[in-house]
């Protein structure tokens, strides 16, 4: 197998040319995806039979939940690129996403406690799930909190690296802990039923609205990213070429 | 091999006796919150009797974590940190004499006292064994993982509520396994899978730890 892109991905320079002509498709696959995810979810796809119009808080709840969980599964794994081949792109990564991912957390709470007055009658509930997505959260700002704590960006970019792997690890022990808790302490209050199966017209736009999600996901990390890049690489010549060129 | 253990322990034991405040405030600290929740709340034995599980592992989860803050911070300035990172021996092996020392003085103390406490917060007597045991099985856990953050956090000045913040989502699981076997206790109902979990977590983290505080030392003291 050619390795040759995997060493090119260490170089800022060809990272800021790729991302360069990647992004414009990812922003109009994004805007497309979730202009029509969203038009059809919101306005066509049928109602639910018990929640009505309510349920449709799913086409933002739903993506921003899928990609808060797998943001964190991208740090961890950008943390173990970056310790164990000391790529610079990955510290990148590792320190743009975390801000993103924390707020599809927050996004996907948000949205949890808005759509849970209506269907279950109380914005909060410490369900299973739930819990979870919050302490999600709180792993979030501890990545956050720890990369700002300290200054030298190399160290800082290694202690977050470790921290995100330790995290993950804890995370399926943290889930399974959490469901067992909930089941022990509270049988049967509110259970997220489980869902029917969701005709064609309602899951499809969800689809859409997941793949968008990711798309935005990927365009505000790439931007990001390419800032970071710019502003550490500010010294070097390459840098100073792309901003007279631009300006 | 042997021999730097016993000898690092013995220079923990003889460090650790010099400063005898260092490991009494934490406990001090331990009884303080039991204490508080009392006032705080009412003396009613049957409502205290319900809370007792979760305050006194709420208390044990912020005195282990005020006890690590300072955890590595002396051999930090004092440079024997980093003779640790350079000696031939393994970094892994020295951080768990380290920790599982820390462990005795103060995890150790806090498992002692705990039916102390139980009882105050009217646990019946037939349920304390179960609080001991969980509490033996689950502060090394706390121990262990509370190191992590203190490596990672070893050179920074405001390391403290960091710290916390680093570590507490982590304590989760040690909290909700040691609280519900309390419950069952309190029901009557067999603690023996809490108790085997527990250990399981106590497994895991004597063997995963070790390698990243070691790691988040080698990153502090690179710095």
């Amino acid at each position: 197998m050619n390795w040759s892109f995997f060493h090119k991905l260490g170089s800022p320079k060809w990272f800021h040319d790729i991302s360069g002509r990647w992004l414009p498709w990812f922003a109009v696959a994004g805007v497309l995806l979730l202009s029509v995810g969203s038009v059809w979810g919101l306005f066509f796809a049928p109602e639910d039979y018990q929640q009505g119009n309510s349920f449709r808080i799913i086409y933002i709840h739903v993506p921003a939940a899928f990609v808060a969980q797998s943001c964190y599964m991208m740090l961890a794994v950008a943390g173990i690129v970056s310790l164990v081949w000391r790529m610079k792109l990955a510290d990148v990564a590792l320190k743009c996403a975390a801000p993103i991912g924390a707020w599809m957390t927050f996004v996907a709470l948000l949205t949890g406690a808005i759509w849970g007055k209506p269907t279950w009658g109380t914005y909060w509930v410490w369900d299973a799930r739930l819990t979870s997505m919050l302490i999600l959260l709180f792993l979030y700002f501890g990545i956050i909190a720890l990369g700002q704590a300290i200054s030298n960006r190399e160290t800082s970019a290694k202690a977050t690296a470790v921290l995100a792997i330790v995290g993950v690890v804890n995370i399926p022990i943290i889930k399974y802990s959490v469901d067992w808790w909930n089941t022990l302490h509270q049988p049967a209050t509110f259970k997220i039923t489980e869902k029917p199966a969701m005709p064609v017209e309602m899951w499809l736009p969800l689809l859409l609205m997941v793949l968008g999600f990711y798309a935005l996901f990927t365009v505000s990390l790439l931007m990001r990213m390419r800032l970071e890049v710019l502003r550490r690489e500010h010294k070097t010549r390459w840098v100073r070429e792309v901003l007279e060129k631009s300006s | 091999m042997r021999r730097v253990v016993w000898l690092l322990f013995c220079r923990e034991w003889r460090l650790a006796w010099r400063r005898p405040g260092d490991l009494l405030n934490p406990l001090v600290f331990f009884a303080l919150v039991v204490s508080l929740f009392p006032l705080a709340v009412g003396p009613e034995p049957s409502m205290l009797r319900s809370m007792a599980p979760g305050v006194i592992w709420v208390a044990a989860l912020l005195a282990t974590l005020l006890s690590l803050d300072g955890l590595f911070r002396s051999d930090y300035d004092d440079g024997s940190l980093e003779q640790w990172v350079l000696s031939p021996h393994p970094l892994a092996l020295m951080v768990l004499v380290k920790v599982l020392h820390h462990w005795l003085l103060s995890g150790l103390a806090m498992v002692l006292l705990a039916p102390l406490f139980g009882l105050m917060l009217a646990l019946p007597l037939s349920s304390l064994p179960v609080l001991v045991l969980t509490l033996l099985l689950g502060t090394p856990v706390l121990s262990l993982l509370g190191a992590v953050g203190a490596a990672l956090t070893v050179g920074l000045k405001s390391g403290g509520v960091l710290l916390a913040l680093l570590i507490l989502p982590l304590y989760i699981p040690v909290l909700i396994l040691g609280t519900g076997a309390m419950d069952a206790a309190l029901q009557g109902m067999p603690v023996t899978g809490y108790a085997l979990w527990l250990g399981c977590l106590a497994m895991l983290a004597l063997s995963l730890a070790p390698i990243a505080i070691a790691a988040g030392l080698r990153i502090g003291v690179s710095e």
